[in-house]
């Protein structure tokens, strides 16, 4: 069960009161000037602030606004920043909690290295975890924490990984094959293992965990660069625009105040998007770790949302993995009855799940109830390598079911002959993408079982979203052409890759990316470690090679292939989260113009005050309402920047037009019920 | 309003539609394909040149080079020019023995015919030789507007093009672009415009005045010239300096309705047909049409509202007499009236042309906030030649860049993806325009030595500097008068607004179209922001107006909004 990685609420008074702390501290200029539309708002509290001081010490020039309006103007200013802090605070919140339960993790484990170069040889000495580097040797028995990163050379463990991947059951690791990674810090709990340590202090894979978790190593990724561009030229045009309204208002005979003018600034620079850009990147990377998924760099997640190709494994992707029965085919001359019969009995000692799913088929279609293999004084025959059948015999009876041309074989030599139709049956089932079992009852060969790799639950219905949203599926598998086309029909993916090899699977990747696709793929095994590294989007399993997680750029700690599909969703939603902010941001600005353009200009010109559209109740409450909504919609939108925009895979022409009227006809009207409201409350508590 | 204006403003819609498939499609075979149109006749004149220049034109050029080239050739015409005015009193075809221009008034003129804006702070009859028109200014006329085309073709080429691997980031010859946009398109459009003009009763004559008799029986010269062929490329390449002072005011420049609405089509003629061939190089003409619909959009709308407001009689009539039946009358021509008037004003700020048939500063305020706002919204609503569509080009990418995040893809437009560098690009050529407009209208406001050029106090003053500093950067060259525009201060800040408004705009366009160029295409699918369609344009449209809108919705408020919100009040300036 999952432990570590549950949904933390929003509302985690611990994350919540730490996100308060750090909301003060971010304050600090060296800090702020990372985020320019935030600086400036900064800026503009300090001269605000400084204004105030000025006017309680009575020393206010003549025209001057009141001093209670530069008070509150000051202080929600003050509180547009630090709405913006907590935001930020808030995201990185939850993966700092997620840090420090991985940090206890790291104490100091005493590894066992084997001094000497073979695993057997020497003997063994007692050195901190922290002494190993690359290529060390260490031994681990059961009880043991595996001392760092490595893979395993000898032997075949039990390991409890639920430090990492929040996974309670076990997972067997091994020598050889694509189960031998293991991970620093995870404990042994069965048997022993000899460990190569594969990397150095302080680049362990739980080094790099933490440091993602907590943001630290977090760079900005190629979108927000850009729309970060966006936000400060539009924050240097309002920069511009207010700086040259002094001289214009001048030469109308209004001296504007420096208070209204930073009020105004505030207002037009788009804040809501500015404030919430580093929470809705950081809040992306933690939506795809409650997901078990931990991606490498957020551009890997930026590119997962543009992805053009999914390349997804047959086996254990699409299909189940295991063979089940669907059908049986008697020859010519043999009833249903008899080889159903038949094959119930060839198949009851079988314990294989092949095996099962044959009685439990019979059982189920031709309500053949399973009888124990004891009453029937039967004998099992196992299946061997060399006569790739099974069976068992019975007084006078032998039933045999396994391989066709093996049960063929088995017929002719008992001096039985061999009906044409089986070999038709055979091939027509293999076409169809199944196995056929043979079955055999002495020298009579009595009929077919067909067996199918079955397709998933639901994954037809997958693959029909990622059509609409317009990325294109492809099915690797190692079957010839015919079977895989006819397993790819049945699954709804749009490609085959048949007969697949590592260099196949790197050609068709690259011939994809030559048409200009972005592609993505799923992989454990060494020979995956290729294409997963020139896919744009690699995505490898946790139970996977080293060689196949180095290669990836995110690691899916559950080991569940189908997750890419949840990865492509969190990448799409983290721009789409931004682009309706940014909408928001900039379609609430005209509702502000009309707020605060008014009150600067109404009482040396009271014949424009139609222009206050929104009868706010004087010059000094309509601003005080703009900038008060200003910080209070950042407040109401930080759910939302965590959570990101709710995704549905819908095609681009019937996504937008819903997108565009929530958050950008929305983001027109919003304001002026927000700040119209505001303006009432003020009135009602009598502040205006 | 009239119903006969919305019907003659359908028409003129109409017609104007008709001609951009043809327009754009003969461009399309100019630029772009190996069968120019009538060969046999441009052909040897063609190669010509390019013996002549000593450039070869198949060869192509990066987006630095072509940059380079545009940048060399306009400085040495400024140049030239700047010379040839400086030292007109030296110089032959001087009848009226005119002195040199002094340095800031040479400057100016120079730059403003470089630059294609015809901003014009002097009386051309009284200040320019016959030399001077047309060996200093005349050409340019042709030569700016080639240029602007040029841009405009390289920087579409970078984006539209799909290179194969390898292959180098080339986006066509600036030389062989601007010598066949002179021989296959300004001069063949222009023989033709000028015989239309002829038509209807424009002079053309090599006599330079006419000594006549008037009613009084003084004798008085009534100056006269090459006017037709002069005004066919001060349309056509949306110019907009006139032959004479009062430009498409004047009767031999423009005598009827009907030459009124000649010259308005031939305005939109290359800026509308540009679209057509847009979506041609894109190989998609949706895309071309969903830009020409946004600009007609905003284009409606802004004629909608100034011809409503200059159709109604001015608060001002009552007191004076005045019957006020036919409109806002003051400072236009009777034989255009307040409906065509204000249609061309629309026509000419929109397209940064800046010819004028009716002072603009005589619009009632509302009526002159829509040819200001037109120019502020930075000259797209079709725009100058060239400079019209990448302008508007640059606004899709905005608008793409912004609602695009919304579809959940990295923003990409005609299959190449939106990345920081172009973003960077973007947000460079958006801001130049509102910062240099606002800051030295904000300048002007409080300096004294530019306030004493006002001829006007209270809002409408600050709506003349506003608007003449919009015009400069705009490059369009239209002026709402009442602003003594020969002073130093102005002379030289104007001179640097065009400067500014032209190169500043084009060299980022360039580097865009190159590092557009860079990028591999992506494939256009399901998951694609669609760009064709009737959400894009809406889209289009309202970040436009927002963008034009809050920038420019403050000076605005101080100039012509609070003069109207005054005049209603009965306080009028």
């Amino acid at each position: 069960m999952k432990k570590s990685h549950e949904q933390t609420s929003l509302l985690d008074p611990s994350i919540l009161n730490a996100a308060i702390r750090e909301s003060v501290r971010k304050l600090s200029p060296a800090l702020m000037v990372r985020n320019p539309v935030m600086f400036i708002v900064e800026v503009g509290c300090v001269l605000t602030t400084a204004l105030f001081v000025r006017d309680l010490l009575g020393a206010s020039p003549a025209g001057a606004p009141p001093l209670w309006f530069t008070g509150w103007i000051t202080v929600w200013l003050w509180f547009t920043v630090m709405f913006a802090n907590f935001a930020e605070a808030m995201a990185e919140g939850r993966g700092k909690a997620q840090a420090d339960s991985l940090r206890r993790m790291r104490h100091e484990i005493t590894a066992r290295r084997v001094s000497g170069d073979a695993p057997t040889s020497g003997g063994e000495e007692r050195v901190p975890a922290s002494a190993l580097r690359k290529g060390d040797l260490v031994v681990c028995e059961a009880g043991d924490f595996i001392p760092g990163d490595g893979d395993v050379i000898e032997g075949i463990a039990f390991v409890d990984e639920s430090a990492i991947t929040g996974e309670s059951a076990p997972v067997i690791r091994e020598s050889g094959g694509d189960r031998s990674a293991v991970t620093g810090g995870t404990r042994v709990l069965s048997d022993r293992v000899v460990v190569r340590i594969s990397v150095d202090p302080g680049c362990s894979f739980l080094d790099r965990m933490i440091g993602l978790v907590e943001g630290s190593s977090r760079q900005k990724t190629p979108n927000e660069l850009a729309l970060h561009i966006l936000l400060v030229g539009l924050t240097f045009v309002f920069l511009v625009v207010c700086v040259t309204l002094v001289p214009m208002a001048a030469y109308a005979g209004v001296a504007l105040s420096p208070t209204i003018l930073v009020a105004l600034l505030v207002c037009l620079i788009p804040t809501t998007i500015g404030g919430l850009l580093s929470a809705i990147g950081i809040a992306g990377m933690d939506r795809l770790l409650r997901k078990n998924v931990l991606a490498m760099s957020g551009r890997a997640v930026e590119a997962a949302g543009d992805v053009d190709t999914l390349m997804l494994d047959k086996t254990g992707t699409i299909t189940l993995g295991n063979r089940v029965a669907v059908a049986i085919f008697p020859v010519r001359g043999v009833l249903t009855g008899e080889l159903a019969e038949a094959s119930q009995l060839a198949s009851l000692a079988d314990e294989t799940p092949e095996g099962r799913s044959i009685v439990v088929f019979l059982k189920e279609t031709y309500a053949l109830r399973a009888r124990e293999i004891g009453e029937l004084e039967a004998t099992f025959v196992p299946f061997t390598a060399q006569t790739r059948m099974s069976g068992c015999d019975l007084p006078g009876r032998q039933l045999r079911k396994g391989a066709v041309e093996a049960v063929m074989e088995h017929v002719r030599r008992l001096g039985g002959e061999v009906p044409p139709e089986a070999g038709e049956i055979a091939g027509r089932i293999a076409d169809e993408g199944g196995t056929p079992l043979a079955v055999a009852d002495g020298a009579r060969l009595l009929g077919i079982i067909h067996l199918k790799d079955m397709v998933k639950d639901g994954i037809r219905e997958r693959f029909e979203r990622f059509r609409m949203m317009g990325i294109k599926t492809v099915m690797i598998t190692g079957d010839n052409p015919r079977t895989a086309a006819a397993v790819g029909r049945e699954a709804g993916v749009d490609d085959v890759l048949a007969e697949a090899t590592p260099e196949t699977k790197v050609g068709f990747i690259r011939a994809e990316q030559a048409r200009g696709k972005l592609v993505a793929m799923t992989g454990d095994g060494t020979n995956d470690a290729p294409a997963l590294a020139q896919a744009d989007v690699g995505v490898a399993m946790n139970t996977g090679t080293q060689a196949a997680k180095e290669a990836g750029n995110m690691i899916d700690l559950d080991s569940n292939p189908t997750k890419l599909l949840e990865v492509v969703e969190i990448g799409k939603q983290l721009l789409m989260t931004r682009g309706a902010l940014t909408t928001f941001s900039i379609a609430n600005d005209l509702a502000k113009y009309f707020a605060i353009l008014p009150a600067m200009f109404g009482r040396a010109y009271p014949e424009i005050l139609p222009l206050n559209v929104m009868r706010l109740a004087s010059p000094e409450s309509a601003i005080l309402s703009a900038v008060i909504f200003n910080a209070l919609i950042i407040m109401a939108l930080i759910p939302l920047a965590l959570r990101g925009v709710e995704y549905r895979p819908l095609s681009a022409e019937r996504l937008l037009p819903r997108l565009m009227g929530i958050y950008g006809l929305g983001g027109v009207i919003a304001p002026f019920l927000g700040i119209k409201g505001i303006d009432l409350v003020l009135v009602a508590v009598g502040l205006a | 309003m009239e119903i006969l204006a919305v019907i003659k403003l359908t028409l003129f819609c109409i017609i104007l539609l008709l001609l951009v498939r043809p327009v754009g499609g003969y461009l399309y075979r100019v630029f772009e394909s190996r069968e120019r149109p009538l060969l046999a006749v441009f052909g040897p004149l063609e190669r010509a040149s390019e013996f002549l220049c000593g450039v070869e034109f198949s060869k192509e050029q990066s987006w630095s080079e072509y940059a380079g080239s545009l940048l060399a050739f306009s400085a040495c015409s400024l140049l030239v020019t700047y010379l040839i005015l400086r030292c007109q009193q030296w110089l032959p075809l001087n009848d009226g023995h005119l002195p040199g221009l002094s340095p800031a008034l040479a400057f100016n003129t120079a730059v403003s015919f470089a630059t294609n804006t015809n901003w014009q702070a002097y009386t051309g009859e009284t200040t320019m030789s016959l030399f001077s028109q047309t060996v200093g200014l005349a050409w340019h006329n042709f030569l700016s507007a080639a240029v602007g085309f040029c841009a405009f073709l390289g920087f579409a080429r970078g984006l539209l093009r799909a290179y194969p691997a390898g292959q180098k980031r080339t986006m066509g010859n600036f030389w062989a672009d601007l010598t066949r946009g002179l021989l296959y398109v300004f001069i063949p459009f222009c023989l033709i415009l000028s015989l239309l003009y002829v038509a209807v009763g424009v002079p053309q004559t090599f006599v330079s005045s006419l000594p006549i008799r008037t009613l009084e029986g003084k004798t008085v010269a009534l100056p006269l010239g090459p006017v037709a062929s002069q005004e066919a490329i001060k349309i056509l390449g949306v110019n907009g300096g006139g032959f004479f002072n009062a430009n498409s005011a004047h009767p031999f420049e423009n005598p009827t309705p009907v030459s009124n609405l000649l010259t308005m089509w031939a305005i939109l003629l290359i800026p509308a047909g540009s679209t057509y061939l847009f979506g041609l190089m894109a190989g998609n003409t949706r895309q071309g049409w969903g830009l020409l619909a946004a600009m007609l959009l905003i284009f409606l709308t802004g004629a909608l509202v100034c011809m409503n407001a200059e159709g109604k009689a001015p608060p001002w009539c009552g007191e004076l007499k005045v019957d006020g039946a036919a409109g806002n009358l003051e400072g236009k021509e009777v034989r255009f009236g307040a409906f065509d008037s204000a249609l061309f004003a629309v026509v000419t700020t929109g397209a940064s042309c800046g010819a004028v048939n009716s002072m603009h500063d005589s619009f009632s305020p509302l009526g002159g906030l829509v040819p200001l706002l037109m120019m502020q919204l930075g000259e797209i609503v079709f725009g100058g030649v060239g400079s019209g569509i990448y302008g508007m080009i640059v606004f899709a990418l905005l608008s793409v860049f912004v609602a695009g995040l919304m579809v959940g893809r990295t923003p990409e437009y005609l299959a190449k993806k939106i990345d920081v560098r172009e973003m960077k690009i973007v947000m460079i050529y958006l801001l130049i325009f509102p910062t240099l407009v606002l800051a030295l209208s904000g300048w002007s406001a409080v300096a004294p030595y530019a306030l004493s050029a006002l001829a006007n106090k209270g809002p409408h003053g600050f709506s003349e500097i506003l608007y003449a500093y919009s015009s400069a950067v705009g490059n369009n060259g239209s002026a709402f008068a009442g602003l003594d525009a020969d002073t130093s201060w102005f002379n030289g800040t104007l001179g640097f607004a065009m400067l500014a408004g032209r190169f500043w705009m084009m060299i980022p366009i360039l580097a865009l179209g190159g590092s557009f160029a860079l990028k591999r295409t992506v494939p256009v699918g399901p998951g694609t922001f669609p760009t064709d369609g009737l959400l894009f344009v809406l889209l289009l449209v309202s970040i436009i107006l927002i963008f034009g809108a809050l920038t420019f919705f403050p000076p605005l408020m101080l100039g012509p909004v609070l003069e109207q919100f005054l005049a209603a009040a009965g306080r009028g300036f």
